[in-house]
């Protein structure tokens, strides 16, 4: 059978832009798909041993984030009638809310509580899980150097760093491969 | 009311995307060709994504069942 290889470069640091490159390599490994992920830039602090506990979302230059309360938030009287009302008024949290001290965090903390409400994955989970089906998690040597970050800092269970010819090299190595930038 | 018979259920019931599906394939590998997996999931997401598993795996998708919310799938294992 021809070999069939996803290749995703996971480049974005904060919570919201883990989802997606964990979430497709997964999902393509359980597809009978050889896949890897390489972590280059702030891509690497989801599987650094520290920052990845400490992903955020970002209210200020998101004009797409919606003011969403989560579900079990809105089922409390009175407090869930007022969630209401804030998410009525205001389709996003307001731009200029963004630089109030610990908005970032409470936006995070919401989010948070509403993935957990909707069932979804955490981050930690959906890399044991990319881990299970055999993804290959691949940090770049370039940008760890550029951070500081040293091979033990970094989660268990990766690949050797590796740079752009061995990346490269993976992907083409197949008879169909693909690449996605996430 | 299904008309083909499990040999195991698996309740995906509050997952989201990706979770039933890749909760299907573990359950799966743990069955015998030939015998059916029952899965049930509320993730709307599931109702095409489960028929695009079994079309890329080969595993059979027997039967489909709606009801009260719920996505109920019958998936034969490939031989």
């Amino acid at each position: 059978m021809a070999t069939e290889r996803l290749a995703i470069i996971a480049s974005k640091g904060t919570l919201d832009w883990a989802y997606p490159p964990l979430i497709l390599a997964s999902t393509a490994a359980s597809l009978g798909i050889e896949t890897a992920i390489f972590f280059t830039f702030y891509g690497l602090n989801v599987i650094h041993k520290e920052k990845m506990k400490q992903l955020k979302i970002a209210p200020v230059g998101n004009p797409g984030m919606p003011m969403a309360f989560p579900p079990s938030v809105k089922k409390t009287p009175v407090v869930g009638q007022l969630a209401g009302l804030m998410e009525a008024i205001f389709p996003g949290p307001p731009q200029l809310m963004g630089v109030i001290p610990g908005m970032t965090d409470f936006m995070t903390a919401m989010m948070k509580k509403t993935m957990k409400d909707h069932g979804v994955a955490s981050v930690e989970e959906l890399i044991e899980l990319c881990k299970e089906a055999d993804v290959k998690l691949i940090p770049c040597q370039m940008t760890m150097e550029l951070f500081g970050y040293k091979y033990e800092d970094l989660i268990d269970g990766l690949e050797p760093p590796g740079g752009a010819a061995t990346f490269i090299n993976y992907v083409l190595e197949a008879d169909k491969p693909m690449i996605l930038f996430v | 009311m299904a008309s083909v018979t499990a040999d195991k259920t698996l309740d995906t019931s509050g997952l989201n995307c990706p979770l039933p599906v890749l909760k299907t394939k573990k359950a799966l590998e743990e069955l015998q060709p030939g015998q059916v997996l029952e899965v049930i999931s509320t993730d709307p997401g599931s109702k095409a994504d489960i028929p695009a598993f079994c079309q890329r795996t080969g595993h059979e998708l027997v039967e489909t069942v709606e009801e009260g919310g719920k996505y109920i799938f019958y998936i034969k294992k490939k031989g």
